[in-house]
C-alpha cells in the first residue's frame, strides 16, 4: 500500500513545517522559506504566516503537497512484540519463576538533570495511575537520580547485584545522550558485564530501534510504564535463565 | 488581598513553625564555616585568576591552609598576616604567592585585633563596587518603570556568545529576564571556573567573565528596548557564597538560592549547604539580587495534587532563612508551579487555589511561578495550550516572576522560535486579561477558597511535625519531594568545619554590622 500524509483527501500529501532563517523578514526571506520549501520536496509550497523575530531574523510556517510516495508494505520497525502484564501478573511471575527480588537500578546518566522519565517509571507513584516499580513485590528498586556519570552507574549496579539497569535520557542538546549512551555499553563490555544484566534505555527521543542499534536490549519512548518496563525485563531473564 | 479567606491565625502559626524551625538550624551555622564561604572571603579581598594549571587561586589558597595551617581560625588570618609581614600590596603578593611557591602560612600570625585593618582596604573595593551596582540597578530601573509580572526565559546553548545572541533576540521580543542556565553538573564543582567559555553541556559554564559579558550585552539592550532586563544565574550547589559574590560584583539580578534545594536534588551534604546558603544570603541582601527558591523542583518528582503542601511549608521555611541573612520581602522570589496532571478534573481550579495562596500568604514577596514541565509530552501543540493556561493562571494571581513554558519541552533546549512563540503567548494573555485579576471574586466554601484552605492545614501540620523532629532528622526522612538525605552523607561535607574560638571572617562581619546599622 503507498501511502501520503493526509491533508482533507486521500493522498493529497499536506503538510506543514516552520522554522527560522537567520535574515530580517522580507519578501526575500519569505522566496527563501518557498525554496527550502521545494527542496523538502514539497509541491506549491504556500508561506502563510512570516514574523519577525527581531535582530535579523524570521519565522515562517509553511504548507505544501509533499512529492514523495512511501510503500507502507515495505517499512519494517523492530518492535517490543511482548504484550505487556499488569503489576499483579508480574509480582505473580516473579514469585514462580525466581525465588529472590530482581534488582532494577536506574538513573538519569550522563549531563541530564532531569528525572522525570526515570521516575516515572520506579518512584512509587509512578506515572499517570501506572504504580513505578518501587511498588512491586519481588522487585528491589534503586533509583540513583540524575547526573549519574557511566562509572558511578556500573559501581552501583555491581554492588547492589543488578539484574536490570535502566537509563534514561530526557533532554540533551548536540546530541550527547548518543554518545553517552556507547559509552555505557563500552564500560559494560569492558568490565565483562554486558551479558550478566538486562539493560534497557527510556527517553522522550529513544525508540526500540534506536536501543538495539545502540547495543540495548530493548528501548521505551513516551507512554511507557513501569509495567511495560518490567514485562519486558522479566520475560527477558525468563528467557536466559532457560 | 483576600479571596481565599485564608486563616490568618493559622498563617502566622506556620511563621513560627518556620521561624522555630530555622533558628534551631542557624545554631549550627552560626558555629560553623565551609571551603566555599572561605574562599569567598578571598574574593571579596579582589583575590581572583588561576594559576598555571588552572586552578582558581581562592581554591589554592585555601587548600594551602587546610594542608599547611589551621582553616578553623579563617582565611583572613593568613592573608593579613602574609601581607603584614612582607609589608606589600596583595596583588603584589599574589604574584609572588604563584611565583615562588611559599605556603601562605609561612608567615608569623598578627594580632586578631589587627586583622580586619589590614583588608580593609581591598574589601572596600569590592564593597564599593557592589553599592555601585546596586545604584545602577535601581537608576535603571527609575528610569524605566514597568508593571508585573517579568517574563523569564532561559538560554542553555553552552557559548556564552551564542547565547548573548538568543538573549538579545529574546529581549527583543518581549522577555524581561534572562537566565543563563549552567552546564550540567557545574553545582557539583566544588570550584567556579574562570573566563570566558564557549563549551558547557546543557548550558554554559557560571564565571565571573560570562556574568560581565551577558551583563553588558542586556545593558545594551535595555538601553535600545527602554527595559530593563534583568539577569539571572544560578548560586544553588557547592559554591553557593562564591556564585553570590561574583554575582553581586557584576550585577546580575537573580540567583537561584534555595536553602534546601543542592540536599534534595543535588545530593550536597545538608550542613554544607545550611552554611553555605546562609554567607551566600548574606551578600545577596546586602547587593540587592533576588533569590528564586526551588520548591517547583518537588512537584516534578511528586505528584502535585497529594504534595501542594510541602511547597506551601518549603516557602515558608525558605522565607524564615532567608529573614536570617536580613533579605528583606521584596527580595525573596519563592518559587512554585502549575505541575498538576491537566487530565484531572478541575485542575485549573487547584493551580489557581495554589498560586493564589501563595500570593496572599507572600504578598510582598516576588514569587517565581514555573510552568508545566512533568504533563507535557512531545505533542507541541497540546503543551503549547498547557502554557497558555499557566500564563492564565499567573495573571489572574499576579504572580511576579513568569518562567515561560516552551512547546518544546523534554524535547531539546529551546530554539529561537520557541521561545518567541511562548513570549508571544504570554503577552497576549497579559494584555487581553489584564485586569480580570481584580474583576473576579472566589466563591465563599467553593472549590478553590476550601482546596486553599486543605493546603494550608496539611503544611501547618507538616512544620508542625519538622520543627519537632528538627530540620536535619525530617531532611534524612525524607520530608521534601521523598527524597531522603543521610546528615553525613552527600557531596562536600569534608569542606565544612567548626569555627575556633578566635574565628575571624571580616566579610561576613562587615555585612552584618552593615545590616544591624539599619
Amino acid at each position: 500500500m503507498k501511502i501520503k500524509p493526509y491533508g482533507d483527501t486521500l493522498n493529497d500529501g499536506k503538510i506543514q513545517v516552520s522554522f527560522t532563517l537567520p535574515v530580517e523578514k522580507s519578501q526575500k526571506g519569505v522566496a527563501a522559506a518557498k525554496e527550502f520549501a521545494k527542496s523538502m520536496g514539497l509541491l506549491d509550497p504556500s508561506v502563510v504566516h512570516a514574523e519577525s523575530i527581531e535582530n535579523g531574523f524570521s519565522f515562517y510556517v509553511v504548507y505544501g503537497s509533499i512529492i514523495h510516495t512511501i510503500d507502507f508494505d515495505k517499512i519494517h520497525v523492530e518492535e517490543i512484540t511482548t504484550k505487556s502484564l499488569s503489576r499483579k501478573e508480574i509480582e505473580k511471575l516473579i514469585e514462580t519463576e525466581f525465588n529472590r527480588e530482581i534488582v532494577f537500578v536506574g538513573a538519569s546518566t550522563g549531563t541530564d538533570a532531569h528525572t522525570v522519565g526515570i521516575d516515572a517509571i520506579m518512584n512509587m507513584k509512578g506515572y499517570a495511575g501506572h504504580y513505578g516499580l518501587e511498588r512491586y513485590s519481588g522487585i528491589s528498586a534503586y533509583n540513583l537520580g540524575s547526573q549519574v556519570l557511566n562509572e558511578d552507574f556500573i559501581k552501583e549496579a555491581i554492588e547492589k547485584k543488578a539484574d536490570v539497569l535502566l537509563i534514561s535520557q530526557t533532554v540533551t542538546q548536540k546530541d550527547v545522550h548518543l554518545k553517552n549512551l556507547v559509552e555505557l555499553v563500552e564500560l559494560l563490555e569492558a568490565e565483562g558485564l554486558r551479558n550478566q544484566i538486562i539493560l534497557i534505555v527510556g527517553g522522550a527521543r529513544i525508540t526500540h530501534e534506536l536501543a538495539k542499534e545502540l547495543g540495548y536490549d530493548a528501548g521505551f519512548g513516551p507512554g511507557s510504564y513501569a509495567e511495560d518496563v518490567a514485562t519486558f525485563a522479566i520475560s527477558e531473564l525468563i528467557k536466559r535463565k532457560v | 488581598m483576600n479571596k481565599l479567606n485564608l486563616d490568618k491565625n493559622k498563617i502566622l502559626t506556620c511563621r513560627f513553625y518556620a521561624e522555630q524551625i530555622a533558628l534551631n538550624v542557624q545554631q549550627f551555622i552560626d558555629i560553623h564555616s565551609t571551603v566555599s564561604v572561605e574562599r569567598t572571603v578571598l574574593r571579596f579581598l579582589g583575590i581572583d585568576g588561576i594559576d598555571e594549571f588552572g586552578v582558581p587561586l581562592p581554591n589554592k589558597i585555601v587548600d594551602d591552609i587546610i594542608k599547611n595551617g589551621d582553616i578553623k581560625i579563617g582565611v583572613s588570618y593568613y592573608v593579613a598576616s602574609a601581607l603584614k609581614f612582607l609589608n606589600i600590596d596583595l596583588q603584589d603578593f599574589l604574584k609572588l604567592y604563584i611565583q615562588e611557591e611559599k605556603s601562605i602560612c609561612s608567615y608569623p600570625l598578627i594580632n586578631k585585633q589587627k586583622v580586619d585593618s589590614i583588608l580593609k582596604p581591598y574589601y572596600d573595593k569590592s564593597i564599593d563596587i557592589i553599592i555601585q551596582n546596586k545604584n545602577a540597578r535601581e537608576e535603571f530601573i527609575n528610569k524605566y518603570p514597568r508593571s508585573n509580572p517579568d517574563l523569564y526565559v532561559i538560554v542553555a546553548t553552552g557559548n556564552i556568545d551564542e547565547d548573548v545572541t538568543q538573549a538579545v533576540a529574546a529581549a527583543k521580543a518581549g522577555a524581561d529576564i534572562i537566565a543563563v542556565i549552567r552546564s550540567t553538573g557545574q553545582s557539583l564543582l566544588d570550584f567556579v571556573p574562570y573566563g570566558k567559555t564557549t563549551e558547557g553541556f546543557g548550558g554554559t559554564f557560571a564565571t565571573q567573565e560570562n556574568f560581565r559579558i551577558m551583563r553588558e550585552a542586556l545593558d545594551k539592550v535595555s538601553n535600545e528596548e527602554k527595559r530593563y532586563i534583568k539577569l539571572v544565574n544560578y548560586a544553588s550547589g557547592l559554591c553557593m557564597p562564591e556564585i553570590a559574590c561574583m554575582g553581586a560584583l557584576e550585577r546580575l539580578d537573580v540567583l537561584l538560592n534555595d536553602s534546601m534545594y543542592g540536599i534534595i536534588f543535588r545530593d550536597i551534604n545538608m550542613k554544607r549547604t545550611f552554611v553555605d546558603q546562609y554567607f551566600s544570603r548574606l551578600i545577596n541582601a546586602y547587593s540587592g539580587i533576588i533569590i528564586n527558591t526551588g520548591e517547583d523542583n518537588y512537584l516534578t518528582t511528586s505528584d502535585a495534587v497529594t504534595e501542594a503542601h510541602t511547597v506551601l511549608a518549603s516557602q515558608f521555611i525558605n522565607e524564615a532563612f532567608a529573614k536570617k541573612a536580613h533579605l528583606s520581602e521584596n527580595l525573596m522570589g519563592l518559587g512554585h508551579a502549575f505541575e498538576i496532571n491537566p487530565d484531572i478534573e478541575d485542575s485549573f481550579l487547584y493551580e489557581v487555589a495554589q498560586a493564589q495562596m501563595a500570593r496572599e500568604i507572600f504578598p510582598n514577596a516576588p514569587l517565581k511561578y514555573m510552568p508545566p514541565t512533568k504533563h507535557i509530552n512531545g505533542n507541541i501543540f497540546r503543551a503549547y495550550q498547557q502554557n497558555t493556561m499557566f500564563n492564565i493562571v499567573t495573571t489572574l494571581t499576579n504572580q511576579s516572576i513568569q518562567l515561560l513554558g516552551m512547546m518544546t519541552e523534554a524535547i531539546h533546549t529551546p530554539f529561537m522560535s520557541d521561545r518567541y512563540l511562548a513570549i508571544k503567548n504570554a503577552k497576549m494573555i497579559q494584555n487581553s486579561m489584564k485586569s480580570l485579576a481584580s474583576e473576579i471574586e472566589y466563591k465563599d466554601g467553593g472549590i478553590i477558597q476550601q482546596r486553599a484552605m486543605g493546603v494550608l492545614d496539611e503544611a501547618l501540620n507538616l512544620l508542625m511535625k519538622i520543627d519537632k523532629d528538627g530540620m536535619f532528622n525530617s531532611l534524612e526522612n525524607g520530608v521534601f519531594a521523598e527524597t531522603k538525605r543521610p546528615i553525613n552523607g552527600g557531596k562536600g561535607l569534608n569542606g565544612v568545619f567548626e569555627k575556633a574560638s578566635d574565628y575571624v571572617n571580616v566579610i561576613s562581619k562587615r555585612l552584618e554590622e552593615s545590616f544591624n546599622e539599619d
